[in-house]
């Protein structure tokens, strides 16, 4: 279980994250979703510990993110942000490499091999496994960041815009690849998403943030009404039921 | 560092011409070899060729210098090839941190205060540690500011770092003026790194330090290649990030405050031998790029001196030659970067 009680982050006076506290971890895909500044990239950072939270704490399976072990936190949880530029030429094979290094530290042994051609296969990169990532299109690159997350190997995954500049094919190969990441390796994963169709498709729950608080969290039917959506995204939102599922229309 | 620590991994992945030469030389293993081999033969050279009178005198004074060359080799090579890993960028030197200009500074104000002659016949071993102890104390204090505090910035601390560089060069400038011909002169062979003809006792002082910081990088070599990744992935592969970084922001301040103290400004070549080694070890991992960069820099190093006395009949300012070869691929560098 990731729990945030009470946290709070403030830049400069200005509260980017207000008295949270939530839970994830029982469903297998939560869909954070909300306007720009809503605070989720922030939410996801101190879960990741990137960053401090001025008051509150953060625990994940009971470890204080604070206080626990770097090493430990690594082996349960993994956190994907959303531009992962790197300096270095790396292949696609190096990269899912990193994957296991919360397991091996640097020295692979035969069954991180294993996890790691696993991975690989599972998000089926092999033919691109010598390739660098510089020579790779946005969605095979993305895909090799989530190759290296599975092979990390962890309970909980936490994914921050992951459909971030794909195009409509990879956005559902993506979202159906997490659902699939959740069913069938039974990871908990928690996703930023702005496309509410998206979320409301694929996702168990889904929680709304505003302002750096949390104004609703709900099962899917229930955030896919035009009330809640108006008061998430400040915007009239037309939800309609096409073959029984609700599609919100944001378009106009 | 010695290249045997580098066990046999993985060769790169991509491969597309075959062939035995090829395929050993796609192994970093067999690159850096070679480059020993290049090494082993450059220094045999520098030590038997020409020799006026007795072989075995000639061999001593000359591998005092071959050994200094190594020290500052390693010293200069692997800080700078951690340093572009700990910013996250490759055409940085460690010297942005102040080190020359602090070298300069207390050079100036020891001539400046105790004249030409008090400076020459200063004890050259208290010269020595004053020099590292104020370099890295300098270095120590600008990390623990600015990244051991709430902010923590690299950037910043660089800024701080540049900002401060330039005030100790224009003080050392102003007091420059002020000294007598006799006295400048002094400071200025100073100011030109001179690897000839070391002091045995500090350059063992120095190799020390530098063995020692060494001995801290390699156990440090696997999270060192998670930290090209950059600092949200590495603490998310669960990588300490601050304490890594203090860690090895020490090590490099400890390892370039030594060498500069030993030789005197050295660091931009540091540069040139870093990316030539990303280049040349055709892998992004520490236990080759690190090994690549110091057996490069001996090779510039023992080839220069080389150059310089043998086809050139010159004496000395190996520095000179090294600051201008630097400062061409330097630019090179930047204009390649700029072209992408």
């Amino acid at each position: 279980m990731i729990a945030l009680t009470g946290a709070t982050k403030r830049y400069n006076g200005t509260t980017v994250l207000d008295d949270v506290t939530v839970e994830f971890g029982d469903e297998g895909i939560t869909s954070l979703i909300g306007p720009n500044g809503a605070g989720k990239s922030t939410l996801f950072g101190l879960v990741g510990r990137l960053i401090q939270p001025d008051s509150g704490s953060i625990t994940v399976d009971g470890m204080d993110v604070a206080s626990a072990s770097s090493k430990d936190l690594a082996r349960t949880i993994a956190v994907l942000r959303q531009d992962n530029t790197i300096a270095s030429r790396l292949t696609v094979q190096d990269l899912v490499e990193f994957g296991r290094f919360p397991h091996s530290h640097g020295r692979l042994n035969q069954a991180d091999r294993v996890k790691i051609d696993e991975a690989i296969a599972y998000l089926e990169l092999e033919e691109l496994r010598g390739r660098f990532l510089d020579e790779l299109s946005g969605g095979q690159r993305q895909r090799a960041f989530i190759a290296m997350v599975v092979a990390q190997d962890t309970k909980y995954v936490l994914l921050d815009e992951p459909l971030n500049n794909l195009d409509l094919r990879h956005m559902t190969e993506m979202m159906k690849l997490i659902r699939r990441m959740a069913d069938e390796l039974e990871k908990k994963v928690v996703v930023v998403l702005h496309d509410i169709n998206f979320a409301a498709t694929y996702s168990d729950r889904i929680v709304a943030m505003r302002e750096g608080r949390i104004v609703a969290d709900a099962a899917c039917d229930d955030i896919m009404r035009p009330h809640v959506l108006r008061e998430v995204y400040s915007t009239e939102v037309d939800v309609r039921v096409i073959d029984g599922k609700p599609i919100a229309l944001y378009y106009s | 560092m010695s290249t045997d620590t580098a066990a046999v991994t993985s060769a790169p992945a991509e491969q597309k011409r075959p062939g035995a030469i090829r395929r050993l030389w796609a192994r970093p293993g067999a690159r850096i070899a070679l480059l020993g081999i290049v090494v082993v033969a450059l220094a045999a050279f520098y030590l038997f060729y020409d020799v006026p009178g007795s072989l075995l005198f000639a061999a001593k004074i000359r591998g005092l210098t071959v050994l200094a060359m190594l020290v500052v080799a390693t010293a200069v090579g692997a800080s700078t090839v951690v340093f572009h890993t700990i910013t996250q960028n490759r055409i940085l030197t460690p010297s942005i941190m102040g080190f020359d200009a602090f070298y300069g500074l207390i050079t100036t104000v020891m001539v400046f205060l105790f004249g030409a002659s008090g400076f020459l016949s200063a004890d050259s071993m208290t010269l020595w540690i004053l020099q590292v102890a104020v370099m890295v104390a300098f270095s120590g204090l600008l990390f623990t500011w600015l990244f051991a505090g709430k902010r923590r910035s690299i950037h910043l601390m660089l800024l701080v770092g540049i900002v401060l560089g330039t005030f100790f060069r224009s003080f050392t400038e102003w007091m420059q003026r002020m000294l007598d011909p006799l006295d400048f002169q002094v400071v200025t062979d100073a100011m030109f790194a001179s690897l000839t003809r070391p002091d045995p006792t500090l350059l063992a002082f120095t190799a020390v330090l530098v063995v020692a910081g060494c001995l801290v990088l390699v156990p440090l070599l696997a999270k060192l290649d998670v930290l090209t990744l950059g600092e949200p992935m590495a603490v998310g592969l669960g990588i300490d990030h601050r304490r890594l970084v203090m860690l090895l922001f020490l090590v490099v301040s400890v390892m370039v405050a030594a060498s500069t103290a030993l030789v005197g400004p050295i660091l931009f070549f540091g540069l040139i031998v870093a990316n030539l080694a990303y280049s040349y070890a055709g892998s992004f991992r520490h236990r080759w790029t690190l090994p690549s960069a110091v057996l490069l820099g001996m090779v510039c190093l023992l080839g220069g001196q080389i150059i310089i006395e043998q086809l050139l009949g010159w004496n000395g300012t190996l520095s000179t030659v090294i600051e201008f070869a630097g400062g061409l691929f330097f630019l090179y560098l930047v204009l390649r970067k700029g072209a992408r």
